[in-house]
């Protein structure tokens, strides 16, 4: 009885969750330009329109293009702060740290403001390299995190064998520390990846005018009026987020990322 | 490699570029920001420097004590709805094996990094006349025909209780799987029911993050700045928006930044207080 309503609570709630999606899954199938649901004349031309029409195509290439390399950027910076942290006790580190957490936590607009300005002064606001770097930090919690998991859950005593074994501290990074964080850090890629991916308010204050995201045409878009084209990369985002996210469950610990303790 | 602390340069090299990086493009925007909210505002939508407190004066608006009280009481109401349905799910999903918890888990991380543009697109797509549930609705002959029931307050309500409750679920996600499973099962074993252990034993034991996750996700909420322009009317208009709405739109950069700057610091105090509550949960253990 408690089991058959649990499932029938979760189910409930999944379906509230998922609903948006459906609807807008059999939207994006119209075969005229208007939303209707159920579909009428259903026909995918409008996924052939995301990847040929030049508009769509140019938002989609700008928006690979800043998740890419922002999120390599993010992980380039957050790798070697969370090593540092993992490896030596001060006070400048844990400082850093918490910079390193802020921007996650506080609510967006805040720091999509604080970038505009920025940019705006050093004259390169509208460039696709402020976007990137812009989203770099503002997303450079997420590899934070997920390599400092990581690290913690290295066993001291396997770094101590290696240093009473003869290895200096580079060797011991390359050959112990390196291959045993390798999934998280694989892992703060994705998450920053796809939540630049999906990102608009930085974006938009950064670079709004002259480097259109996905995000940002969508928004356009919702003003002039409403095309299939949108629902079509609602649910290619959906699915993109559902592989990604099912991969890293795949390959690695998601309970254990997500904060669950280790398997015993 | 024992050792904790730094010596010399050669060892601190690694965190001098994270630290650059950091302080040049997070704590600097911050300073400029904080600069130009005491900037003075000039006709045509530029700003000379200067160190002035009108930006901050104009708090004592009505129109901005408006847009302040309306933002806090649908952060909280969204905030409230969330936890209430969050918290027990969470405590279900939990409860199962773990394998089984990982196409769950891969669904709210999903629905978690969807953009709030396509969230907003799809609760008006689902709340529309032509696609929406009041087709539905009418079909069943409950109402005469389709309707809209979008741009309205229920309708961002809706929308904030949709963007927050994977965020929430995640929040609550390592409390609760952390809860020793010998609490509920001697709840069980002398003979409570499963929703009387859910509520005298699992909610009291959990106070701390539940509080902590309630504030976590009201300052998510206060955030939002798109829904409340999708969904809502212009008097639904959050601090987020209305900040977006002066940098941009009215070109008013040092008001922006004064309402960004308060927004920050009403943030941090909640923050703050988390951070107390949290510290105190593990002074108690």
């Amino acid at each position: 009885m408690s089991r058959l309503l649990r499932n029938l609570f979760m189910g409930l709630v999944v379906l509230f969750m998922a609903l948006p999606l459906l609807v807008v899954a059999g939207v994006s199938l119209n075969g005229g330009q208007q939303l209707r649901f159920p579909p009428r004349d259903p026909s995918p031309r409008w996924y052939a329109e995301l990847f040929t029409a030049e508009d769509w195509l140019n938002a989609l290439a700008n928006s690979l293009i800043i998740a890419t390399s922002s999120a390599a950027l993010a992980l380039a910076v957050a790798f070697p702060l969370a090593w540092f942290v993992w490896r030596y006790r001060t006070g400048y580190g844990r400082l850093l740290y918490g910079l390193g957490i802020a921007p996650f936590t506080l609510p967006p607009v805040i720091t999509a403001l604080g970038f505009l300005v920025f940019w705006t002064v050093a004259g390169w606001h509208g460039s696709i390299l402020a976007t990137i770097v812009s989203h770099a930090i503002f997303f450079v919690t997420l590899p934070l995190v997920t390599i400092s998991l990581g690290l913690a859950a290295i066993d001291r005593q396997v770094i101590e064998v290696a240093i009473t074994m003869g290895a200096d501290e580079p060797t011991v990074f390359r050959t112990v520390v390196l291959p045993l964080v390798r999934p998280y850090l694989i892992s703060g890629y994705a998450f920053a990846f796809v939540l630049s991916l999906n990102e608009y308010i930085v974006a938009y204050m950064v670079a709004g005018f002259t480097v259109e995201t996905l995000p940002i045409k969508i928004f356009n878009s919702l003003r002039y009026g409403y095309t299939p084209v949108m629902a079509v990369v609602a649910v290619v985002f959906v699915l993109l987020a559902a592989l990604i996210f099912g991969l890293i469950a795949r390959f690695g610990d998601l309970p254990r990322l997500l904060g669950a303790w280790s398997k015993e | 490699m024992t050792d904790r602390r730094p010596r010399g340069l050669p060892a601190r090299l690694p965190v001098l570029w994270p630290a650059a990086m950091l302080l040049l493009f997070f704590v600097v925007p911050f300073g400029i920001m904080l600069a130009v909210s005491f900037f003075h505002q000039v006709e045509g939508g530029f700003y000379e420097p200067g160190f002035e407190l009108a930006n901050y004066a104009r708090f004592l608006d009505p129109f901005f004590g408006r847009a302040l009280l309306f933002s806090l009481w649908i952060s909280v109401l969204a905030a409230v709805i969330v936890i209430a349905v969050a918290f027990p799910f969470t405590y279900c999903l939990t409860r199962l094996r773990r394998s089984a918890q990982v196409p769950f888990l891969v669904f709210v991380l999903a629905v978690l990094s969807l953009s709030e543009v396509i969230i907003g697109f799809a609760w008006s797509t689902l709340l529309s006349r032509t696609a929406g549930l009041s087709n539905l609705v009418a079909w069943a002959s409950l109402i005469p025909r389709a309707q809209a029931w979008t741009p309205s307050f229920g309708a961002l309500l809706m929308g904030l209780c949709y963007l927050g409750f994977p965020y929430t679920v995640l929040i609550l996600y390592p409390p609760l799987s952390r809860l020793d499973p010998e609490i509920p099962e001697a709840s069980r074993t002398l003979g409570a029911s499963p929703l009387r252990t859910f509520f005298l034993v699992i909610v009291p034991v959990l106070r701390g993050p539940l509080l902590g996750a309630l504030i976590m996700v009201f300052v998510f909420n206060l955030g939002a700045y798109l829904l409340p322009q999708v969904l809502g009317r212009p008097q639904h208009w959050t601090l987020s928006v209305h900040i977006t709405d002066q940098a941009v739109f009215q070109s008013n950069l040092p008001f922006a930044a004064a309402m960004a700057i308060f927004l920050m610091l009403f943030s941090l105090a909640f923050i703050g207080l988390t951070m107390v509550l949290g510290g105190r949960q593990e002074a108690a253990r």
